[in-house]
């Protein structure tokens, strides 16, 4: 398959300064990056790598908070009970399929809003756009809740709006079963955070050097072939980004849950699990030792992103 | 779990922020302000902060009274917990993990007691205040506040589930209500005169609530031997008791008369099926009432209904035994870092006066732990039920009362849910075997 993109431009490398040592001038502007930089790597050092070190030292301990007296050190037991736990197993399938299902899913649903918000009419663009966007402003909690009555057997319009499609009635409880109570988080997810990724694949669209399409153009390719030839690949580094981040927060996905079924019916998610042993049963050593595995995994996606598909994350700001 | 009417107005704790600025870099400064923003300040310490849960503004306005009737002595200002009295339970405890000295009184949910008492996060009652609060007291609630035979906390409300019937649908059905019924019949009831027989399925504490009341109903206890260890801590969960339960449970959720959302049904879900046309029968909390008559004063339930309503003792498990209803409420904690316990305890004896529970019962529909209250005119012309209640609350049984509540609750909320799959003579032994493997932390909850 052939596919059209810029050559890369070579940067041109300076020649005048000398190789190995370091000029007056550049150390100055080193000291002033770190001056411009410091405080915020001091305040990023003290959020996030302090929570993170602590919850791996506290994962290592027997600790309740309502009983610090006895916390015990038990090296790294608290992991052999997760990982041998059933429930843990299960959790990690329904957040990984979670995952998968709604990043799939808003992936090609963000793609094509992007491509309508990129060729809206002028006049209506940014109408467009501000409509696109309206479900990314609304909190969470008030999502999953408003998908929650909606769906709601009591008090939802969807068994009666929608009772033509087989297997749906007046009498269907979607909470009541996993997969369909899965269904719910998933549409839920996929209509609050479908605008975040066509916003990313948005830029990247804004990208793709109009000298390209026209030459394609001239050359007789076709729309689809212009899509999967010149634009596709022109924005790859824009969707691998687009993709990584909302892989890592779907990951993580904890309110859509907490508020439709808390748990019940086998739709627990590795962050509910971290919540439940850490807030509501007070093992803070437990639940340190889930929330460090969530973390691992964290790191491990992201890694498998960077690595397998190198995403190049300086590239998509168009640094390069 | 306490079921205590509509939200409240929001109330907010009034921590005072202390900002300190630290020269140098801005974020810094934001970093700094923002860590010492928590702390809050000792304040005046004859101002009491009373962490209530949402209610209909009844807490509050007594809050008020108690703070006039102290004539400057101390004065009560409220702030509000979560809606979810796990919720509850979790910023309370982290709270007073970290020695909150803000927290002077707090309304607390009798299960989690113990948690609280045990870990040292409850002031020491003074005799002579134990005494005057649990005078006239109805038994339930008094056991409620206790933990290792003392009493820990200060009874203020009491809630209990009663058995509520659609009068039309009882006569059909011809089950005299007069005597006491049994589950078994209930259910027969429902399935003929093709009616909902509200009960809560949700995997909540709603669940353990009915588990509870159906086990201690047949004689058991989920808890039979509350040691201090939690790994000696004996379970009545393989008992026969615990057997009978789980027929009952079977049973309502085979027949299907519980509606087609019952493991998804709490007691919110439970009342609007009771209003519907297909109400039949409901075990609930008093609450129902004062919702049936406020929906009819918005015009959104026609007056007939809350007229066809009527209401007894909680239905039984076996025919010849009396049933032991669930019991619930508030009683009143005084934080151990409250830098005034003596006016904390002062405001409490103030909130919990028979005038003050009368008021609360009236207006809120939270009924009262003090038994005078029941014979107040007032009270009767409001809460027809009053006295069906009065004598729940007396055969009423607490929830297991042990330190490890949530872990016990959890476990039996994760075997018994969905209530479809409770098979009797299986189930028991498998939450007795989640709860046995939770405490000795071998598995995750």
């Amino acid at each position: 398959m052939t596919t059209t993109t810029l050559p890369p431009r070579e940067k041109t490398q300076p020649v005048s300064a000398p190789h190995g040592t370091i000029s007056d001038r550049s150390r100055a502007e080193r000291r002033l990056g770190w001056l411009l930089a410091g405080p915020a790597f001091f305040v990023m050092l003290a959020v996030t790598a302090y929570p993170i070190l602590q919850a791996v030292y506290e994962s290592l301990f027997s600790y309740r908070l309502t009983d610090p007296a006895n916390r015990d050190f038990i090296g790294l037991s608290n992991y052999g009970v997760i990982l041998t736990d059933p429930l843990w197993w299960q959790a990690l399938g329904v957040t990984l399929f979670i995952t998968v299902v709604t990043v799939f899913v808003e992936l090609i649903l963000g793609f094509a809003l992007a491509l309508v918000m990129a060729k809206a009419l002028r006049s209506i663009r940014p109408v467009v756009r501000a409509a696109i966007l309206i479900p990314y402003a609304v909190i969470t909690v008030v999502s999953a809740l408003a998908w929650q009555f909606a769906f709601d057997i009591n008090t939802g319009f969807v068994n009666s709006w929608f009772a033509w499609l087989p297997g749906v009635g007046t009498d269907t409880d979607w909470f009541g079963g996993t997969w369909s109570a899965l269904l719910v988080i998933c549409l839920a997810e996929i209509w609050k955070t479908t605008p975040f990724i066509s916003l990313l694949l948005l830029a990247g669209l804004a990208q793709v050097p109009d000298v390209l399409q026209e030459a394609a153009k001239v050359d007789g390719a076709t729309w689809w072939q212009r899509m999967w030839k010149v634009t596709i690949p022109n924005m790859k580094a824009a969707i691998m980004v687009a993709l990584l981040f909302r892989t890592l927060d779907a990951f993580r996905i904890f309110d859509s849950i907490f508020i439709m079924t808390a748990g019940a019916n086998g739709t627990e998610s590795v962050s509910f699990l971290a919540y439940r042993q850490t807030i509501a049963r007070l093992e803070i050593g437990l639940g340190s030792a889930v929330s460090v595995l969530l973390f691992l995994a964290v790191v491990i996606i992201a890694l498998g992103f960077i690595k397998g598909f190198k995403v190049d994350l300086a590239q998509a700001r168009g640094d390069r | 779990m306490s079921r205590s009417g509509r939200g409240g107005p929001l109330g907010r704790a009034g921590v005072p922020g202390r900002r300190r600025s630290l020269g140098g870099a801005a974020a810094a400064a934001v970093l700094a302000s923002t860590l010492t923003a928590c702390g809050g300040g000792p304040g005046d310490p004859s101002v009491l902060t009373w962490y209530i849960n949402p209610d209909s503004g009844g807490q509050a306005e007594i809050a008020q009274r108690c703070t006039e009737a102290a004539d400057g002595a101390y004065s009560i200002e409220v702030a509000q917990l979560p809606r979810e009295s796990s919720q509850q339970r979790e910023q309370l405890i982290r709270r007073l993990a970290a020695n909150d000295e803000s927290i002077d009184l707090m309304s607390l949910d009798p299960p989690y007691i113990p948690e609280f008492a045990e870990a040292g996060f409850l002031a020491p009652v003074p005799e002579d205040v134990a005494e005057r609060v649990t005078e006239d007291v109805v038994e339930s609630a008094v056991e409620g506040s206790t933990w290792d035979g003392e009493v820990v906390a200060v009874p203020f409300w009491a809630n209990t589930q009663l058995l509520w019937y659609r009068q039309s649908v009882a006569e059909e059905a011809g089950l005299d209500f007069s005597q006491p019924v049994t589950w078994e019949q209930l259910v027969e009831a429902s399935a003929a005169t093709d009616t909902l027989l509200g009960a809560q399925g949700i995997r909540a504490e709603a669940l353990t609530v009915w588990v509870n009341a159906l086990i201690e109903s047949a004689g058991g206890s989920i808890i039979t031997d509350k040691a201090e260890d939690p790994e000696n801590i004996e379970l009545g969960l393989a008992s026969e008791a615990a057997v009978s339960a789980a027929e009952v449970i079977q049973l309502v959720a085979e027949s299907g008369v519980a509606g087609p959302a019952f493991s998804t049904a709490g007691e919110d879900a439970s009342v609007v099926g009771f209003e519907s046309d297909d109400g039949g029968f409901m075990v609930n909390w008093p609450f129902v009432w004062p919702r049936a008559l406020s929906a009819v004063e918005a015009g959104t339930l026609d007056p007939s209904v809350p007229e066809d309503y009527g209401w007894t003792i909680y239905p039984r498990v076996n025919p010849d035994e009396p049933a032991a209803p669930p019991y619930g409420g508030i009683n009143l904690g005084i934080g151990a870092f409250s830098p005034a316990p003596e006016l904390a305890f002062e405001a409490a004896e103030c909130i919990v006066s028979d005038e003050n529970q009368a008021y609360y019962f009236i207006t809120n529909g939270n009924p009262a732990s003090s038994i005078p209250v029941y014979d107040d005119p007032a009270v009767l012309e409001v809460f027809p039920q009053a006295p069906v209640i009065r004598e729940s609350l007396e055969m009423a049984a607490p929830r297991p009362q042990t330190v490890y509540y949530n872990e016990i609750s959890g476990s039996i909320q994760r075997t018994y849910h969905p209530p479809s799959s409770v098979t009797p003579g299986v189930t028991g032994e498998q939450a007795a075997e989640l709860i046995r493997a939770v405490l000795a932390g071998e598995q995750l909850l």
